[in-house]
């Protein structure tokens, strides 16, 4: 079975636009509706798994007119989307009761699946500029859904932030249709061939390593996002450190980076650099926090720092030529972080969800005991820190042993060495979030505290079995061919992305 | 806000249906002269907006009130996306210009040339207007939820725009 | 020459929203870069002495095909045309939702220095 690939952004995009005009009669209709939307674009992205072709909107050809690409990353990709999304719609029927105008929650929150979704399918330079802004500016509203103090200052930096990067990109865009004369990707690639980094695409590029950095929060531009991920609802908090972080920031720039413009020496140390310090600040900066969802604020900066470390060093092998085979090693482990850190991290954020909304605060100091209380809650965030922190049978482990094998192979011991204290630490916090939240003394004030049941647990099991089940995606040799190795392939093939699209 | 001087609302009861005219024209025909849905849009939302300017609040909620706008936001955006829907249907791609491709079209320059260009103009006329001026409505009432289609629906026409 | 005045203009957008302290400026400032951005794209496509890439219908009722390529010479580039306006209505959207914001923080806190406005850290 093989949709139109429109349909992943316009499924979302209609029910986005219905389900306002639902009165508040039909809010469960309306609940429904957007669940149903979530699971049909995730059976969707499971059945497009494997596949690979292009969609030309309105029968124009490129580069007229504007095309949706989809390969083995953007699959990858919207696999993650859709798995995080309708985990996190499903945890939303019952946590969201707490806040009013939910069918606008649902609303927006659809347009940031949609705009996501854009994003990963467009084959077109400016096109993926404004997906990325349909989703960051539903992202922003999300973040200052509860219009109270700390969630409007939140939801204002983050928008400062996020607006300038997005000019970043916008110029960045400016600058490459000046260099080459056109915005579809293919034929930037070919004309970047052609003629080679002149000044103005060496500007471009490095307008969209800041833009896109931003985005994604690597460390130099990470301040936004210990502010906004921790005021947004739980099931946003875990989409936008699940996901949202990946599909605009990552995402973009490896595509960017491998297809278009082609990999060379400086820019994968930019992205080596870029990831290592993520991982080193953000992992000791997690270690000081007390609030519960800003230490999972500043560990997804850590965690994204391993994907972008991956990401580079596979640039820097590729660039050096030496040999193609670490390469794809590093950029697999780079991947597979991706796709884990997706989703043991929206799942650490429903779990946060879940203990807030049980005691009423994000304070570690003020938790304790729990784990009799709560006990799915508890064993749900137990594999997702046992993961997260690299423990052997879970995916964490994998994804982290493969970027290890990859550094040693490349010859750099010093970043396997980075890699392996900054686990150390991750360890720490999480033994850190189990001792202070789940064990010790019951206080007084949680004596009556109860396991929240219903679609909350549901989505969080759902997670925790998928997250416990991750790890066969790189041990099961057809699973790994079939999901991950297209989307290494198409990053290590650099600028055949061109020629895949264009027949010469 | 009781509205401004009896000489501003005589010449702005006249000049009201003018400009809601001039938007209807420039979207009808943004097919063949510079032009189109969004500037439309804009007009007609600048109409309601000079009224809202002229005769305070209250008479221009009473005339549109906002879930009638809002509704019409929201119908906007779905229309729109019929269109890309029916171009499927029809002609087997999105967005394909499905009536250009079934009916032979008129002589280039006539108002029926544009198989469903102007469908789509006024779709994304009705969005803008309808958005527009819930936005301004809303910023104008301080207390008002903020949490509403205006600004929201804004965004998503850059990609109706931009697919156009 | 007009590229690098862009340029300016972007950077006096940046400076303000980087270093004002109060969010209507901060916002302001957004705004001058994003319309330094738009202002560059159009003059990407300026042809001096062009004309507006329309055809009308005196044009092309004469011998199209001389008109044509006359004509492609001529006309300025449509393309970043078409990309300011997507970029206006982006940019006219954020803007909508960044104003907002900026009420209702005042409403909550009764200011829009942002030095006050510190509940969070780091």
């Amino acid at each position: 079975m093989s949709v139109p690939l429109p349909v992943f952004v316009a499924i979302p995009l209609v029910a986005a636009f219905v389900l306002p005009v639902l009165g508040k009669g039909l809010k469960p209709i309306a609940t429904l509706l957007a669940n149903l939307v979530t699971i049909a674009l995730l059976i969707l992205a499971v059945t497009s798994i494997g596949d690979s072709r292009t969609y030309e909107v309105g029968d124009w050809s490129i580069p007229l007119g504007i095309n949706l690409v989809l390969d083995g990353l953007s699959s990858l990709l919207l696999l993650a989307i859709s798995v995080v999304s309708t985990a996190a719609m499903l945890f939303s029927i019952r946590y969201m009761e707490q806040y009013t105008a939910k069918p606008k929650y649902l609303s927006l929150f659809l347009l940031m699946v949609a705009g996501m979704n854009g994003v990963v399918l467009s084959g077109d330079v400016f096109n993926l500029y404004v997906f990325l802004e349909i989703a960051s500016i539903a992202s922003y509203a999300l973040v200052g859904f509860g219009c109270e103090h700390e969630e409007l200052e939140a939801s204002f930096k983050y928008m400062v932030l996020g607006s300038i990067a997005s000019t970043f990109i916008l110029f960045g865009v400016a600058m490459v249709y000046a260099n080459t004369g056109s915005l579809n990707m293919a034929y930037i690639s070919r004309a970047v061939q052609a003629m080679g980094m002149n000044a103005g695409l060496a500007f471009a590029l490095s307008l969209f390593v800041a833009g896109f950095g931003l985005k994604a929060a690597l460390v130099p531009f990470h301040a936004w996002l210990p502010d906004a991920h921790p005021s947004a609802p739980a099931p946003i908090s875990a989409m936008l450190s699940g996901v949202l972080i990946k599909a605009l920031g990552v995402y973009a720039l490896a595509r960017l980076v491998f297809n278009v413009f082609g990999v060379s020496l400086e820019v994968g140390w930019v992205l080596v650099a870029l990831g290592l310090a993520s991982m080193v600040a953000g992992a000791f900066l997690a270690l000081g926090q007390w609030d519960f969802k800003r230490l999972l604020a500043y560990s997804s900066i850590s965690q994204i720092g391993y994907v972008v470390l991956g990401v580079g060093l596979g640039a820097v092998i590729l660039a050096r030529e030496t040999n193609i085979a670490w390469a794809s090693l590093a950029i697999l482990g780079g991947l597979f972080h991706l796709l884990n850190h997706s989703v043991y991290k929206s799942l650490l954020f429903l779990t946060s969800g879940s203990v807030e909304m049980a005691t009423g605060t994000r304070q570690m100091t003020e938790m304790g005991g729990l784990a009799a209380r709560m006990p799915v809650t508890r064993a749900a965030c137990a594999v997702a820190s046992a993961s997260i922190a690299g423990v052997p049978p879970f995916p964490g482990f994998w994804s982290k042993l493969i970027l290890v094998l990859a550094a040693v192979q490349a010859q750099m011991y010093w970043v396997a060495a980075v890699i392996v204290v900054v686990s150390v630490c991750t360890l720490i916090m999480y033994l850190k979030v189990h001792r202070f939240v789940f064990l010790g003394e019951l206080p007084e004030r949680l004596a009556s505290v109860r396991e929240s049941w219903g679609s909350m647990t549901a989505a969080m099991v759902g997670l925790t079995c998928v997250c416990a089940l991750m790890g066969l995606l790189v041990l099961v040799p057809s699973l790994r061919v079939g999901i991950l190795d297209p989307a290494v392939s198409v990053l290590t093939d650099g600028l055949a992305y061109s020629t895949r699209l264009i027949s010469p | 806000m009781k509205g401004m001087t009896v000489v501003v609302k005589t010449v702005s009861s006249w000049v009201k249906v003018l400009i809601f005219l001039f938007g209807i024209y420039i979207i009808l025909f943004g097919h063949l002269t510079p032009g189109g849905g969004f500037a439309g849009g804009v007009i007609l939302a600048s109409s309601y907006v000079l009224l809202m300017l002229a005769f305070g609040r209250d008479l221009v909620e009473a005339n549109l009130p906002l879930p009638v706008a809002s509704k019409l936001d929201c119908l906007g955006a779905f229309l729109f996306a019929m269109i890309g829907v029916l171009g499927l249907v029809f002609g087997g791609v999105f967005f394909v210009n499905f009536l250009y491709q079934k009916y032979v079209p008129q002589e280039p320059f006539d108002l029926v040339s544009g198989g469903a260009i102007p469908l789509s103009n006024m779709a994304i006329g009705l969005k803008v207007g309808a958005s527009l001026f819930l936005v301004i409505f809303a910023l104008t009432v301080f207390r008002y939820d903020f949490q509403d289609g205006g600004r929201k629906t804004a965004v998503a026409d850059g990609a109706e725009q931009q697919k156009e | 020459m007009p590229y690098a005045l862009c340029f300016l203009l972007f950077m006096i957008g940046l400076y303000c929203a980087v270093v004002k302290k109060n969010m209507v400026k901060i916002v302001l400032g957004i705004m001058i870069m994003e319309y330094a951005v738009n202002l560059f794209l159009i003059m990407l496509g300026y042809l001096s002495g062009g004309v507006a890439p329309i055809i009308n219908r005196a044009d092309y009722d004469g011998q199209t095909q001389a008109i044509a390529a006359q004509f492609l010479n001529a006309s300025v580039d449509p393309l970043p045309q078409a990309l300011v306006l997507t970029s206006i209505v982006i940019s006219l959207g954020s803007l909508a939702l960044m104003i907002s914001i900026c009420i209702r923080t005042y409403a909550k806190y009764g200011t829009f220095d942002i030095t006050e406005i510190r509940r969070l850290r780091g």
